[in-house]
């Protein structure tokens, strides 16, 4: 009985704790991450935003997911129920699994694998399937044309991602997330958004497209396909597909802050900086990256289907090519390869 | 050097940039929204809102019962049914205005010889049934007691120009 308990319950329990200790900070985080967008891009276009629902407006997210709840899931008498119910959970758990392997500071990691980055890779490509069955169990025009251009979109940029990634992971020579981190050591000049400038514009705008964020947000362009891949849903169905989209915001900003801005590293190595703890430092630099996005969205009109598709397959990818060329020679022509 | 001058401008992304930097700076203007349930904006004194009817100060309902807004009145909303009162002045036993069909159009005001029935300042009559926007007299000449000092403001403010 000792050992199931020590060898088996005690650590479950453990993990499940670690584990809400992640999902539950994340999910509040997507919450008010949708209330912040709305209050960012009210101020940039002189509104004031939510400011009804408690202080400030602060409750306004609590009140739109419990309108989500209270409402009735509608299913398509055409769908293919079980796909069409799968899809909004697949999207939404896939938007969570990734959080294993980020760092939040050294040694506070779920799960430290060493191939860390390949697993956050892999798991974001996985984002197109929740995307595509949504829109082929539809059995709708809107949707299914949504899905289409989605997974268009996001295997064109993910190509770009990965040679981006591959940039990184030359200058670092591990595939550790945490390894990553401490390779940018000593300062923001030290963090690779400088040696890798052009690389870290490139991942950036490539995250937006992954996340199918404005100006890339084509899939739901509601100009001409109502909302896109997820027009048929309703109730939690579609609010685990908007939890899903706002978390997998979140993660791209989480792998920007790792690969690009030193991940919980504090941006001076002297006292005041230092003192603040990592975790901190690490959500600070999420919510700037967060920040970038929403501006973002504010500023551009959205791009046309085949730019969006020129943009990453005849700039972006011969550009990173060039740039993964270039920092191998250059580390391997003055001997710095680690 | 107009080539590379532009291919420098496409590839640092000057133009972006500067969109970028031009909505950043609108982040800390001043907002021009107007919280409306708690601030709302001016009205003309020629707003033309919902119906009442008025009464002279003495409590005596205005209406004779000419039917000059019924017969002007472009969206037939008016139906006016009149007889002589025990008194022997001619009155309104009925006077109902279906403000699904009103047009807004102030005619009905234009024709009253007696002021009686006017557009006042409301606008924020909304109800949850249809039902509700069949008004006859009896909530008329109450909307009539309830906003006869702003009308009355606004009818002597307008006064000048007629």
């Amino acid at each position: 009985m000792d050992n199931f308990w020590d060898g088996f319950l005690l650590p479950a329990g453990i993990i499940v704790a670690q584990i809400l200790l992640i999902v539950v900070p994340l999910l509040v985080a997507v919450a008010y991450l949708t209330y912040a967008e709305r209050k960012v891009i009210a101020a940039m276009q002189m509104r004031l935003g939510p400011n009804v629902v408690g202080p400030f407006g602060l409750l306004q997210p609590i009140a739109d997911g419990l309108k989500l709840l209270m409402k009735e899931t509608i299913i398509p008498s055409g769908a293919n129920r079980i796909v069409f119910l799968a899809a909004p959970m697949l999207t939404f758990i896939l938007s969570l699994v990734a959080w294993a392997v980020i760092p939040f500071d050294y040694g506070m990691v779920l799960a430290d694998i060493n191939v860390g980055i390949l697993y956050l890779f892999a798991i974001s490509s996985l984002g197109v399937y929740g995307v595509v069955m949504a829109g082929w169990a539809s059995n709708s025009k809107y949707p299914f044309l949504g899905a289409l251009r989605s997974a268009a979109q996001m295997v064109s940029y993910e190509v770009s991602i990965g040679f981006v990634m591959i940039t990184v992971l030359l200058l670092v020579g591990s595939l550790n997330l945490s390894d990553i981190v401490l390779a940018q050591q000593g300062g923001f000049w030290q963090w690779h958004w400088l040696p890798l400038l052009p690389m870290f514009v490139i991942f950036f705008i490539s995250a937006l497209a992954e996340t199918n964020r404005a100006p890339f947000d084509l899939p739901e362009a509601e100009a001409e396909l109502v909302a896109g891949y997820f027009s048929e849903y309703s109730s939690m169905s579609f609010g685990l597909f908007f939890l899903g989209e706002y978390a997998n915001m979140i993660l791209m900003s989480a792998s920007t802050v790792i690969l690009f801005l030193g991940g919980w590293l504090p941006p001076v190595d002297i006292a005041p900086f230092t003192w603040i703890p990592g975790p901190i430092w690490f959500c600070l630099k999420i919510a700037l990256v967060l920040f970038g996005f929403l501006w973002v969205r504010a500023t551009f009109p959205r791009y046309r289907y085949d730019q969006l598709m020129r943009l990453g397959w005849k700039v972006f990818l011969p550009f990173s090519l060039f740039w993964v060329v270039l920092t191998a020679g250059v580390l391997l022509a003055f001997d710095l390869v680690p | 050097m107009a080539f590379l001058d532009r291919s420098a401008r496409s590839l640092l992304l000057t133009e972006l940039l500067s969109g970028l930097r031009l909505t950043f700076s609108y982040m800390f203007r001043p907002k021009v929204t107007l919280n409306y349930p708690f601030e709302k904006g001016p009205l003309s004194p020629r707003f033309r809102g919902e119906h009442v009817l008025r009464r002279y100060p003495n409590g005596e309902e205005r209406c004779i019962a000419c039917k000059l807004c019924e017969a002007i009145c472009p969206a037939l909303a008016i139906t006016i049914e009149a007889e002589p009162r025990e008194d022997g002045s001619r009155r309104t036993t009925r006077y109902d205005i279906d403000m699904t069909k009103c047009i807004y159009c102030g005619l009905c005001q234009e024709a009253c010889p007696v002021d009686a029935v006017v557009e006042g300042p409301n606008f924020e009559f909304a109800t949850e049934t249809r039902e509700e926007l069949y008004y006859n007299k009896e909530k008329l000449l109450a909307n009539g007691d309830r906003w006869e000092p702003e009308i009355a403001a606004n009818l002597a403010a307008d006064a000048p120009y007629r």
